[in-house]
């Protein structure tokens, strides 16, 4: 069975930085951007690692201000 | 390639006046995507509250009404009764439904109302800026309670859910919580329950629950998860109290 991977797309301007996201990954990519500040004056969440994704969606799930979209990405 | 995860169409495109963390953002898009899946958003008339979700009105994609404080049950009462056909909730917090509004919220559950109620208990009053609710915790504080709430004159925490399923015409009681993933996906499943006993037109249904106010709290999102998991799962159980015969 080919390994599921997935892409995590997020709007970065509707981000409160509250990092939630960040706490409930399984592969522990999604991290808090230190180096932007996005419109609201927050540090968005991001992921760097993108390749590591298993589209759990976890990270959408507690997003308490619908900022992430999941992509599955077929191999 | 496949979306597996987006935002819902029950929610309109404005973003959350929520603080950071809050999760009353998570309950939104919940009670959102049920209200798709069931295909009954065309239909839907929600009733806001007043306190934080007061706005809810802005952020659902259906036809809202507001109410006065607490008063939420018996607006909805009204629009159930002249559109039977429509599918007719209620979003109230804990200090909407707990405390100002208990006597609405006991006699439409009585009357057997056949709408909804999504009810996010948070322990604490939040738009007003962090007074003592009925349902804070003994020893949590309060503005109103700034050396913790005393049993001993202001009584025990109130346990709305327990209370409501004593009554006959409630048949749908659960409480969940939102503190988790799996207890977000629980969450979920429960509110759709909820409105299937009402299109089924079995009766009253209310879904209690459990949210986070990091502001209020004074403790960052993250804690705030760690606080409710800690302090509030061990007053207010989860699990359901009521379902109709029928559903089982």
């Amino acid at each position: 069975m080919a390994k599921r991977r997935g892409r995590v797309i997020f709007q970065e301007d509707r981000c409160k930085g509250c990092e939630l996201c960040t706490t409930v990954c399984p592969v522990d990519i999604v991290k808090m951007n230190k180096s932007k500040i996005n419109v609201k004056g927050y540090h968005p969440a991001t992921v760097d690692e993108m390749e590591k994704c298993i589209a759990c969606a976890n990270c959408a799930t507690i997003c308490p201000d619908v900022v992430i979209k999941i992509e599955t990405i077929e191999e | 390639m496949s979306t597996i995860f987006e935002r819902t169409d029950g929610l309109t495109d404005k973003q959350f006046h929520y603080c950071p963390g809050c999760t009353h953002g998570v309950i939104h898009r919940l009670v959102g995507e049920v209200l798709v899946e069931l295909g009954v958003l065309g239909k839907a008339v929600g009733v806001a509250p007043v306190g934080c979700s007061v706005l809810a009105y802005d952020y659902f994609n259906c036809d809202m009404h507001e109410a006065a404080h607490g008063r939420a049950p018996a607006v909805a009462t009204g629009i159930k009764r002249v559109l039977p056909d429509n599918v007719v909730f209620t979003y109230q917090g804990d200090g909407d439904l707990a405390s100002i509004g208990t006597a609405e919220i006991i006699h439409a559950a009585h009357r057997g109302e056949k709408f909804t109620t999504i009810f996010v208990n948070n322990a604490i009053y939040g738009m007003t800026g962090g007074q003592m609710a009925p349902t804070t915790l003994i020893g949590q504080k309060a503005t109103t309670a700034p050396y913790g709430r005393d049993a001993a004159t202001t009584g025990m925490p109130l346990r709305m859910s327990e209370m409501l399923a004593t009554i006959d015409g409630a048949v749908f009681v659960e409480r969940v919580t939102v503190h988790n993933v799996a207890g977000i996906r629980k969450a979920k499943k429960a509110i759709k329950k909820a409105f299937e006993v009402q299109i089924a037109g079995l009766g009253f249904g209310i879904v209690e629950i459990l949210s986070t106010c990091p502001t209020n709290w004074g403790i960052t999102p993250v804690e705030s998860l760690k606080w409710l998991e800690e302090n509030m799962l061990p007053y207010y159980p989860l699990g359901n109290f009521r379902t109709p015969e029928e559903g089982k």
